[in-house]
């Protein structure tokens, strides 16, 4: 049980699918439209994950090795279809704003990503918590990412605008603060804009409206990810290991090799793969007499220092 | 096929390419979008193998669509046999240039696997049964959609070798303004919103 729980914890925190791994940025992107549509997406992808890598789990041992991709897939799509069916029978407006983007839970690289590197090794129980975790971190980020897109492009939070002060809504209040704080022609502005706050004019209210449109997913992915730069920076500067971040899929397609992603039928890559996990070893074999070098120097200019220090001891 | 149909054969082909472009303003093909677009060679190299696979693909997914699935009343299995038809289309056209169109092959042969399951060509072939279009006009919505995909990628490809010269905020470099740029190219992809 205490794996089951260390599992969902990793999802939702340590290894959170948008916020950590960069994962599965076009649905992303295209739904968080707002917070109820993000919710939406999240907990279907979520249900699928979970399924799915319970299935997999399941059937791991059965699966041959050289069709799993395509079985993965297969369970994945059926996966899909039974919940794009019940979303269309139960929750016919959320499933029509959706759209497309429900079929195409299939293509999501967090899915087969896990199917690849957890479900398909690990018993049936983990697999499902490993799925429940990540798609409830999924669904966080999902939710936070368009709540906060609906709040600053619409001034309203699940398509509610909240209670009212001084006949303005809440939501309203706060992102006109924000228009009066940003805004660039009026000395002081936050003054001026806390003083609207208390006497309530806020005639000329216009939310960000280009933030639920495309071009503001595009502005806020970017922001998310320059965010994600800083704190990366910062925590190797400190020493941490930060390779997670960002190791999902941000860097040069060209190169990858993860079969999750480039995925094929079957593997006709296996004398490539093999290829570059010799030239890693040769790699790391010609790495590892360079680095034994460096330590023997450091060894000795440490063993010098120390020699010194004594010559100086005694000299005292 | 009268002048009507053309006429709608044309609507289909601007709007899919330039008013709803499918990675600007519908999202779909992200990663290669933003994973192949450093330079303009690949980038091009990517457009072109976009639009040979995606025209292939909703062509052959049109023709299940209406002679398989449809006369057996089984077409809620769409999403399954659509995934399954692209990734074996790919693995097919693949092999077939390999052996046969060897020139060809070589100028596409690397960017096939990348797009084996992309999420485009599934969003296409989706999409072309949504909407109720028939065989020939879902062939052109394909094309037209690659077609806007390769100007997209090839456009950001273009800035962004210009940009390698910039000097850019140290949070902001990698990926970060890419997705400003990207952002930029949705504003002015919304412009052709009047268009139609």
């Amino acid at each position: 049980m205490k794996s089951c729980i260390e599992r969902l914890f990793n999802g939702i925190i340590k290894e959170n699918p948008t916020f950590v791994l960069t994962l599965g940025m076009c649905p992303t992107l295209a739904v968080t439209t707002s917070a109820i549509n993000g919710l939406g997406m999240g907990l279907s992808t979520m249900v699928v994950l979970a399924l799915s890598n319970l299935i997999i789990s399941a059937l791991r041992k059965v699966i041959p090795d050289k069709v799993r991709i395509p079985s993965y897939i297969v369970i994945v799509a059926s996966l899909v279809t039974v919940v794009g069916l019940l979303m269309e029978a139960y929750v016919p407006g959320l499933y029509a704003s959706l759209g497309i983007y429900i079929d195409l839970i299939v293509v999501n690289c967090i899915i087969l990503g896990r199917a690849e590197s957890y479900a398909s090794k690990n018993k049936m129980l983990p697999s499902l918590f490993d799925g429940i975790g990540m798609g409830l971190g999924f669904t966080f980020a999902l939710t936070l990412i368009g709540a906060v897109r609906e709040f600053f492009g619409n001034a309203s939070i699940f398509g509610l605008t909240g209670p009212k002060v001084y006949g303005t809504s809440i939501p309203v209040l706060l992102v006109e603060l924000v228009n009066k704080i940003f805004n660039p022609d009026s000395s002081s502005a936050f003054v001026r804009g806390l003083g609207d706050f208390f006497t309530g004019e806020f005639a000329s209210f216009s939310p960000i409206g280009i933030l639920v449109m495309a071009p503001g997913a595009f502005f806020v992915l970017a922001i998310l990810t320059a965010i994600q730069n800083v704190i990366k920076a910062k925590g190797e500067a400190k020493g941490k290991d930060m390779s997670k971040i960002q190791s999902g899929c941000s860097s040069d397609c060209m190169s990858c090799h993860e079969s999750g992603c480039s995925r094929r039928l079957v593997e006709p890559e296996k004398t490539e793969a093999k290829k570059t996990e010799e030239v890693k070893e040769a790699v790391t074999e010609a790495e590892k007499p360079a680095e034994e070098v460096s330590e023997a120097k450091t060894e000795t200019v440490e063993a010098a220092g120390t020699q010194d220090v004594k010559s100086g001891k005694e000299d005292e | 096929m009268n002048g009507n149909y053309f006429i709608n054969l044309m609507i289909v082909a601007i709007t899919s390419s330039l008013v709803s472009n499918v990675v600007l303003s519908q999202f779909l093909g992200l990663c290669p979008f933003l994973g192949v677009s450093k330079k303009v060679k690949t980038a091009s190299g990517m457009g072109a193998a976009v639009i040979f696979v995606i025209t292939l693909s909703s062509l052959v997914a049109g023709v299940v669509y209406k002679f398989i699935l449809t006369p057996l009343h089984i077409t809620y299995l769409k999403t399954i046999v659509f995934i399954l038809i692209i990734a074996a289309l790919v693995q097919f056209v693949e092999l077939f240039l390999k052996k046969f169109v060897k020139p060809l092959y070589e100028a596409l042969g690397v960017y096939l696997p990348l797009i084996t399951t992309n999420c485009a060509v599934l969003g296409v072939a989706i999409n072309n049964v949504n909407d109720g279009y028939d065989i020939l006009t879902g062939v052109v919505n394909g094309f037209a959609t690659a077609a806007g995909f390769a100007i997209a990628i090839i456009i950001l490809a273009g800035i962004r070798e210009k940009m390698e010269y910039n000097d850019i905020p140290k949070p902001f470099r990698g990926m970060p303004i890419v997705l400003v740029t990207a952002g930029l190219m949705a504003i002015a992809f919304c412009g052709f919103a009047g268009l139609i």
